[in-house]
C-alpha cells in the first residue's frame, strides 16, 4: 500500500515520515525479552486505538504475569488487577462509564486458570468490553511453569518430562469455549509470528473495538505467541516450533464472527 | 425532608446506598445480608437515580469490580456476610493499596467455616487487624441500630473519598435483619460523569485527556518506592487516626464498673446497666463507633478509676485485646461473650458482672 503512494524517492527525502512509533506507546524499553511477541501486540492494540481516535476515552486493564507492566508501555489510563480478576475489573468500570472504550490484556495462566471464572461469566453477560488474550503455553514471569494451554508432552519446569494429561489434563482451548456463549459476539485466535499475521492480528483488534464501539457484546482476540526464554529456545527456533506445534493445537482463524 | 420508615437493617442500608448517590453495587447473595441487593434489584435504582446493581458470578469478582469501578472515580460498594468477606479479603487488600475510596459491608455470622447463618461479631480481628495481606487499615464503623445501618452509608462514603480509602461498615446478622424505625435521609444527587472526571480526574482511570495517564496499581517492583508507598499509606492512618474516632458513653459519669460493647452487643449491654443500676450497681458502657480507629483514649480515661472492665462480645474474646491496650493494666479487664450465632441474655451478662466484681 504504502509503495503505491510515495515513490522510493520520497523515501529517502528528508523529512518524509515513513513509520512512526504511536504515541500511544510510551518512550523507554519493554521489559519483554527480545523476541518475545509482546510488544507488537502492545503496538498494535495502541495503534488501533490511536487511529480510531479513542485514546481519551480508552481504559485498559493489566494482568499479573509477564504484561504486569503493561501499563507502563501503553500510554492511556489503565487499571493493575489481581491476578486473574480483569474481566471483574474491566466489568466495573465499563458499567460505570458505559461509554468509554474498556480492554483487558491477560495471559494463559491469568485468564485460563486463575481467572477462568471471570472470563466465562464476563463473557456470558456480554459484557460489552474487548479480551486481548496471549497464548504461549507457559507461565512465562515466574519462570516457566505449565500453563492450561501447556501442549500435551511439552516440558516445562513443573512439567519437566512432558505435559501427562493423565496428572495435568489437557490443553485448554478457552477461546473456542468461550465462543459457545451467547453473549460473545466475536472470538479469534491470530498470531504475531510474521509480517502477514501482525497485519490480520491488527485487523482483529480493531475489529474487537468496532464491536465494543457498536454495542455488540464481548469480544476476544487470542494471540498466539512465542516464549523464547520460558521454552529454552532461540526467537527463531521458537518461532518454528510456533507454526509447527502451537498452531496445530490452536488453529488460527476466527472461530465466531 | 426526612422520611420515616419501619424497615430491616439490611433494606435500610440498601435505600441510603441510593440515597447516598452511590453509582454502583457488585454483590453475591449470602445470608444474613441477602435483602441487601434483593431490595436495589426491587427498587431499580438504575430507572431512580441511574445506579448500576449487578449481582456478580462470586465474591471474588464482585469485590473485583469495586476495584474497577473504583479506580475510575466512582461511587461504588458490596456486601457480604462472614465467609463471602473471606473471599473478598485479596481484592480488599489491592483496592489498599492502590488507596481506592469504597465501601464494604460485612453483616457477620458466626464461624469458622461455613459457621451459621445467625448473628456474630467474629470478623473483629478480621476488620480491624488486617485479614488481607499487607499492612494496610479499613475504617470500621459498627452500627448498633437500623438508623446507624442507614446513617453509616453516606458516612461511610464521604471518610472513603476524603482519604481515598475503603471503609467498612460492621454489622452482625440482628442488626441486618431486625425492624425498626428509620429516618431516612434526604436524596443526594449521583456525580454526573463531567463531576467525577473534575473532582478525581487526576487520580482516575476517566481517560487520558489533556493530562498524563493514570495509573491505578498497588504493584512497586522496587522495595525503596514500596516502602514510600507503605510510609504514605502509615501517615494516612496516623491522620485518620487523629480525626475521625468515635464512641459513644452511656452512663459512664458515676459508673464504678465499664463494659465495652458494639452492635448487638451494645444494645443488650444498655440493659444489662438498667438492670444493675436497679440492684444498685452502678454499670456505665462505652461504645466504640468506629472499631478502626479504635476509641483507645476514651477508655484509657477511665483505666484505674473504675474498679473492673468487662468487654461483651459475640465471639470468643477478640475487641478485648484492644480493651486491654487501652486499659494497660491500671484496672482489670474481662471478656464475656457467647459464640456461634447464640446471643447474650442480658441476665446472663449481669451474672457474669457481678462474678467478676466479686474477684475484686
Amino acid at each position: 500500500m504504502i509503495a503505491d503512494v510515495i515513490t522510493p524517492e520520497e523515501i529517502i527525502k528528508t523529512g518524509t515520515i515513513v513509520f512512526k512509533k504511536t504515541e500511544n506507546i510510551n518512550e523507554g524499553a519493554l521489559s519483554y525479552c527480545p523476541g518475545c511477541g509482546h510488544g507488537v501486540v502492545h503496538r498494535l492494540i495502541m495503534e488501533v486505538v490511536e487511529e480510531m481516535g479513542i485514546t481519551a476515552d480508552t481504559i485498559g486493564v493489566a494482568p499479573v504475569g509477564c504484561s504486569v507492566l503493561a501499563y507502563e508501555f501503553m500510554n492511556v489510563d489503565m487499571q493493575q488487577a489481581a491476578h486473574g480478576r480483569a474481566p471483574a475489573v474491566a466489568t466495573g468500570i465499563k458499567r460505570v462509564f458505559p461509554n468509554k472504550f474498556v480492554f483487558t490484556y491477560q495471559g494463559d495462566g491469568d485468564l485460563a486458570a486463575i481467572g477462568t471464572a471471570e472470563t466465562i461469566h464476563a463473557c456470558n453477560r456480554g459484557e460489552n468490553i474487548v479480551i486481548i488474550f496471549i497464548n504461549n503455553g507457559i507461565y512465562g514471569m515466574t519462570g516457566g511453569q505449565m500453563a492450561p494451554t501447556t501442549l500435551e508432552g511439552m516440558k516445562s519446569s513443573t512439567s519437566p518430562y512432558g505435559r501427562d494429561v493423565h496428572n495435568a489434563g489437557y490443553p485448554l482451548k478457552i477461546t473456542e469455549m468461550v465462543a459457545m456463549l451467547p453473549g460473545v459476539c466475536y472470538a479469534t485466535r491470530q498470531a504475531v509470528h510474521k509480517p502477514t499475521l501482525v497485519n490480520k492480528t491488527k485487523r482483529a483488534i480493531q475489529k474487537a473495538f468496532e464491536n465494543q464501539r457498536d454495542n455488540k457484546g464481548t469480544s476476544i482476540v487470542e494471540v498466539l505467541s512465542n516464549c523464547n526464554s520460558g521454552w529454552k529456545m532461540t526467537p527463531e527456533q521458537s518461532n518454528i516450533w510456533l507454526e509447527e506445534n502451537m498452531m496445530t493445537y490452536f488453529p488460527l482463524g476466527d472461530i465466531k464472527k | 425532608m426526612e422520611e420515616l420508615k419501619l424497615m430491616k437493617g439490611n433494606e435500610a442500608l440498601a435505600e441510603a446506598a441510593i440515597r447516598a448517590g452511590a453509582d454502583a453495587y457488585f454483590g453475591y447473595p449470602i445470608t444474613p445480608q441477602s435483602e441487601v441487593i434483593e431490595y436495589l434489584m426491587v427498587q431499580r435504582p438504575e430507572k431512580r437515580t441511574g445506579m448500576v446493581v449487578l449481582q456478580a458470578e462470586s465474591e471474588v469478582a464482585a469485590i473485583n469490580m469495586v476495584y474497577g469501578a473504583a479506580g475510575a472515580g466512582k461511587k461504588v460498594m458490596t456486601s457480604s456476610s462472614s465467609p463471602g468477606i473471606s473471599l473478598k479479603l485479596e481484592g480488599i487488600s489491592y483496592i489498599a493499596g492502590a488507596e481506592l475510596p469504597c465501601l464494604i459491608v460485612n453483616v457477620m455470622r458466626g464461624g469458622p467455616g461455613l459457621g451459621t447463618i445467625q448473628p456474630s461479631q467474629a470478623d473483629y480481628f478480621q476488620a480491624v487487624k488486617g485479614g488481607g495481606h499487607g499492612d494496610y487499615r479499613l475504617i470500621v464503623l459498627a452500627p448498633s441500630t437500623v438508623q446507624e445501618m442507614a446513617d453509616f452509608v453516606d458516612r461511610g462514603f464521604e471518610l472513603a473519598f476524603k482519604y481515598r480509602t475503603p471503609v467498612m461498615i460492621l454489622a452482625d446478622g440482628a442488626i441486618g435483619q431486625m425492624m425498626e424505625k428509620v429516618y431516612l435521609p434526604d436524596p443526594k444527587p449521583r456525580l454526573t460523569d463531567e463531576e467525577v472526571i473534575e473532582k478525581h480526574g487526576s487520580w482516575a482511570t476517566t481517560g487520558r485527556s489533556g493530562r498524563k495517564q493514570n495509573i491505578i496499581t498497588s504493584l512497586n517492583l522496587k522495595s525503596e518506592v514500596q516502602e514510600h508507598h507503605n510510609q504514605d499509606l502509615q501517615a494516612k492512618y496516623k491522620e485518620i487516626e487523629a480525626h475521625e474516632t468515635d464512641h459513644e458513653e452511656i452512663q459512664c459519669e458515676d459508673a464504678e464498673y465499664l463494659m465495652v460493647a458494639f452492635g448487638t452487643s451494645a444494645r443488650i449491654c444498655q440493659k444489662v446497666i438498667q438492670l444493675g443500676r436497679e440492684k444498685g450497681l452502678k454499670l456505665g458502657l462505652i461504645r466504640p463507633i468506629t472499631l478502626w480507629p479504635y476509641p483507645t483514649k476514651a477508655i484509657e480515661k477511665y483505666a484505674g478509676k473504675v474498679k473492673g472492665f468487662m468487654s461483651v462480645e459475640m465471639n470468643a474474646g477478640q475487641m478485648v485485646e484492644d480493651v486491654r491496650l487501652a486499659v494497660n493494666g491500671k484496672s482489670p479487664v474481662v471478656h464475656f461473650g457467647r459464640m456461634g450465632g447464640m446471643i447474650a441474655t442480658p441476665g446472663e451478662v449481669l451474672n457474669a458482672v457481678e462474678n467478676h466484681l466479686k474477684t475484686l
